[in-house]
């Protein structure tokens, strides 16, 4: 076991863990915020997407203890009321089906138009490809995306 | 169904006691924790509390309207949908409720959100529920103002009084309301559906605001002081038994409390617990972890010999020798042994897994002489039934709260891992919550089941089929409750091999036997997968065999508009997803115009004189008709793809229009997977798959560039959204992946192929 110092949502916090405790369960065992979600383990489904630093990275395979000193940013933080345009367009475009993975399709999505404000087809298909969703909300999240980055739909 | 009483005013408190305790566990689903569990409040008989004239709707003095959604919510979108029923009868705005999710229990009547039959079976009691507060509400007013009920109406809250403009709260009217008897049945009258405001438009979804900012609490996601957390190692093959173990280096891992041995599962397997040992500890992680340092020697069982590729051959011999007839019009035999020619297929689909993005978790916490669950169930009674079981407890001492799902697809009606934490629960004497790894998600799940077909038609010689006979071998559902059933039945027949309507003078449908090897369960849409995919393939072959367009070829085969009678269908009943044939008859005209619409939206014709190569199928199922054409083109690596897809559903009436679209939707990209990727295979009795790499589902990168809904405009009785919407587009898939390679795929899916 040993004592972690991270910012968690832009709040300092110390905790004892199992050094390689996974994030994802760090954060939802033992910080308390069950917005990020488990999956798959393995980062094959994208459900655990968190900001490392303002990186996207899969939060079930990164060991707690390479958060150390570090700025994590999970959905419960990405924006101070849930008023993210990616939040509000996810909700106009009636995005979610079950919501499970769209916290993760979320981070993901908001790490990709920090990165890129201006994405193409292929870059939010290339990046949001690691988010599974098995409702099928796909042709959703690409058409909130698009309208978040100011892209016309093409017919 | 069984309807939900009409209830006396204890009911009705007993119901306000729910509330109070579901509106803690919803805290949950809005964010909050649960600090301690729900206890029962003492119930008061006082109207004072407000009016709650049944189970479903309470109205506080204040004009807080709070209605039930007795329905579990699993991505379908059935909280933003059903509550609307009662609301609009009511006259109230779905602004000014609060939607709180219903405990299990029995006053709610059925509540296993399955087979599609939220809305089709809820519609008129919904409606009942919001039509009678209304109809007390305007009688408490009407003795107010001594005026005729019949003089006055209700909207935004408020009973109005045409005559005079008088107008007063439903809020100010509570106590009366609450004072007064419960009108029966007959009594009631509800809206012309003219007057339904928000019934068939696009309804806001409820729960969004949860969801987008990770607020929405499922099973997981509840936290219950003094709460462990159970991981448990099964046995690898279903039916296994521990031989022996060694738990001293996992015992060892920080965190673990203690290892308990499971009870085995034994025949019938229904929804009992699997067995195999639980690593009990403080958090998640240290029970993964404990569980990877199990040593364990399982004693596999009779399972062990089930293998997918043998079994396949079991199958197909099964389907080459004539099976038990469950459907037969004219003389099937004869017509085909003196057919000019005779065109045959045996379709193959593998076993098929649910994979839930949520996988199953459940909280048991058992104190003061009741359980409290917590779990994303889709069958809330069940859980109670099953805890019950495992505790020796009355099942009205078993709680249990439903939380959001992530993802179901049938999965999370069975009671297994309800099973699992309660057991457990009792055994640490602490509350437990137990945990599915995606590894035990998809090799200890109830799989749909695995089916081969054999289809044969007989042509005459102007190529017109004059005979069709449809054998189908699948070991059926019922295995799990008996394990030597080991053959369909009529009522499983019933999808999609009885109610297609055909044109045909001779007819038959036959059963197969197929012995059960794994749990088998129900994937959204169920046996109609296999049997969309076979009928829509086989009217696609027959299509190319007779030289004709597949549009052609299937209204033809359909045959005019009409109601097909069981006479005509060559059947003594038809099961008809429980519905009466005379409030949904088996309709060739809607199976139709289904076909007639989607082909028409798609440009059927004229995309295809283009040279764009695309596949087309229909198909009746959970009382609804929906048909796709999809688009299919190829990678300059000769890999194929999905590029567009049109659908048309017609589903009678319909509640909620955004969230239908999005269950079409859904279904393409379900139907996508079930077609590209969709296979669990066995081999010596354990699922080769494991997590998604071996296990793969369909990602962005091939989702459909657009996908087109129609929805049927209809005021006929409703029918199923949620599982129609897949049955035809693996079909579909398959028949323009025909018509762009020249490769008919008879065994799904296709990455076997390597077409994908």
């Amino acid at each position: 076991m040993s004592k972690i110092k991270l910012k968690l949502n832009g709040v300092d916090r110390e905790v004892e863990a199992d050094p390689e405790m996974p994030l994802l369960w760090a954060i939802r065992d033992l910080l308390g915020l069950p917005g990020t979600k488990y999956g798959c383990g393995q980062a094959l489904c994208g459900a655990c997407t968190i900001h490392l630093d303002d990186q996207p990275i899969r939060s079930c395979v990164t060991p707690i203890s390479r958060a150390e000193g570090k700025s994590v940013t999970t959905i419960e933080g990405l924006s101070p009321n849930g008023d993210h345009p990616l939040q509000k367009a996810w909700i106009e475009f009636g995005v979610p089906q079950c919501g499970f993975c769209q916290t993760g399709q979320i981070m993901t999505a908001a790490a990709l138009l920090k990165a890129i404000p201006k994405p193409t087809d292929k870059d939010i298909e290339q990046s949001l490809s690691g988010n599974l969703c098995r409702c099928g909300t796909y042709t959703r999240i690409r058409s909130a995306i698009k309208q978040v980055a100011g892209i016309k739909e093409t017919t | 169904m069984t309807e939900p009483r009409l209830i006396t005013r204890r009911d009705f408190l007993g119901n306000s006691v729910l509330v109070g305790v579901q509106l803690s566990a919803f805290g949950l689903l809005l964010g909050t924790r649960v600090s301690r569990a729900a206890t029962p409040l003492d119930s008061n008989e006082n109207p004072a509390m407000g009016f709650t004239p049944n189970v479903f709707v309470h109205i506080s003095p204040t004009g807080e309207v709070t209605i039930v959604c007795h329905r579990s919510e699993m991505g379908q979108g059935i909280r933003s949908s059903m509550p609307v029923l009662i609301a609009d009868e009511l006259g109230v705005d779905m602004k000014q409720v609060k939607v709180v999710q219903g405990d299990g229990d029995k006053k709610y009547g059925d509540q296993n959100t399955d087979g599609s039959t939220s809305i089709r079976n809820g519609y008129e009691n919904m409606r009942l529920m919001g039509a009678t507060a209304r109809t007390m509400l305007i009688t408490a007013a009407a003795d107010l103002w001594k005026v005729s009920p019949a003089s006055c109406k209700t909207e935004h809250g408020f009973v109005l009084h045409h005559d005079t403009g008088r107008k007063t709260s439903f809020g100010s009217l509570a106590e009366a309301a609450a004072k007064l008897p419960v009108p029966k049945k007959e009594d009631v009258t509800y809206r012309p559906t003219s007057e339904l405001k928000n019934v068939g438009t696009n309804l806001p979804l409820l729960d969004a605001p949860a969801y987008v900012t990770g607020t929405a609490a499922y099973g997981a996601d509840i936290s219950i002081p003094g709460m462990l957390i159970a991981v448990i190692a099964r046995p690898p093959v279903v039916g296994g038994k521990i031989k022996s173990y060694n738990v001293d280096k996992a015992l060892k891992v920080p965190g673990v409390k203690k290892v308990v041995e499971m009870p085995p599962a034994t025949l019938p397997y229904a929804f009992q617990a699997w067995g195999g040992l639980a690593v009990v500890a403080d958090n998640t992680w240290a029970a993964l972890k404990g569980r990877a340092q199990l040593e364990i020697e399982w004693d596999e069982g009779a399972n062990a010999s089930y293998n997918s590729d043998e079994f396949r051959k079991e199958l197909s011999l099964s389907v080459s020798k004539p099976g038990k007839v469950i459907r037969k019009t004219g003389d099937v035999e004869k017509t085909l042994a003196n057919a000019s020619k005779r065109v045959e297929a045996e379709y193959h689909v593998p076993h098929l897994p649910h994979v839930p993005m949520e996988p199953i978790a459940c909280i048991a916490h058992i104190h003061d002489g009741r359980c409290d669950i917590w779990a994303s169930t889709q069958n809330p009674q069940a859980a109670q039934k099953e805890a019950a079981r495992v505790l020796g407890m009355p099942e009205e001492k078993i709680h249990v709260h439903v939380t959001f799902l992530g993802g179901a697809f049938g999965r999370k009606s069975k009671a297994d891992f309800i099973s699992e934490a309660t057991f457990l629960a009792k055994k640490m004497d602490a509350p437990v919550r137990v945990q599915w790894s995606r590894e035990d998600d998809i090799q200890q799940d109830y799989y749909n089941t695995v089916s081969t077909q054999l289809l044969t038609a007989g042509l005459d010689e102007h190529g017109k089929v004059t005979a069709w006979r449809h054998r189908t071998a699948f070991p059926p559902i019922g295995s799990i409750f008996s394990a030597s059933d080991d053959q369909p039945d009529a009522g499983d027949l019933q999808q999609g091999v009885l109610d297609l309507p055909l044109s045909i003078p001779n007819v038959q449908g036959e059963s197969c036997k197929a012995p059960a090897h794994v749990r088998i369960g129900w994937l959204r849409s169920v046996y109609n997968i296999f049997h969309s995919f076979a009928t829509n393939s086989f009217m696609d072959e027959l299509a190319h065999t007779q030289g004709k367009d597949m549009r052609e070829t299937m209204l033809e085969l359909i045959g005019p508009p009409r109601l097909a009678s069981l006479e005509e269908l060559g059947i003594p009943a038809l099961k008809n997803y429980g519905s009466p044939l005379d409030k949904h008859p088996v309709d060739a005209g809607r199976l139709r115009h289904v076909i007639e619409e989607v082909t028409r939206i798609s440009h059927w014709k004229g995309h295809k004189a283009e040279g764009r190569t695309l596949g087309l199928a229909a198909h009746r199922s959970f009382l609804s008709y929906v048909a796709a054409v999809v688009s299919m083109k190829k990678h300059p690596d000769g890999k194929v793809y999905v590029d567009e897809v049109w659908t048309v559903i017609d589903a009678g009436k319909i509640i909620n229009r955004d969230r239908v679209r999005s269950q079409m939707e859904g279904a393409v990209l379900f139907g996508m997977s079930i077609a590209y990727y969709g296979a669990i295979t066995m081999k010596d009795g354990k699922t080769e798959q494991s997590n998604f790499d071996t296990l793969k589902l369909v990602r962005m990168k091939d989702a459909p560039r657009k996908i087109h809904v129609e929805i049927v405009e209809s005021e006929l009785a409703p029918g199923g959204v949620g599982e129609p919407g897949v049955p035809p587009v693996a079909p579909a898939i398959i028949n323009a992946v025909f018509a762009l390679t020249g490769q008919r795929v008879r065994t799904l899916p296709l990455s076997s192929t390597g077409l994908v």
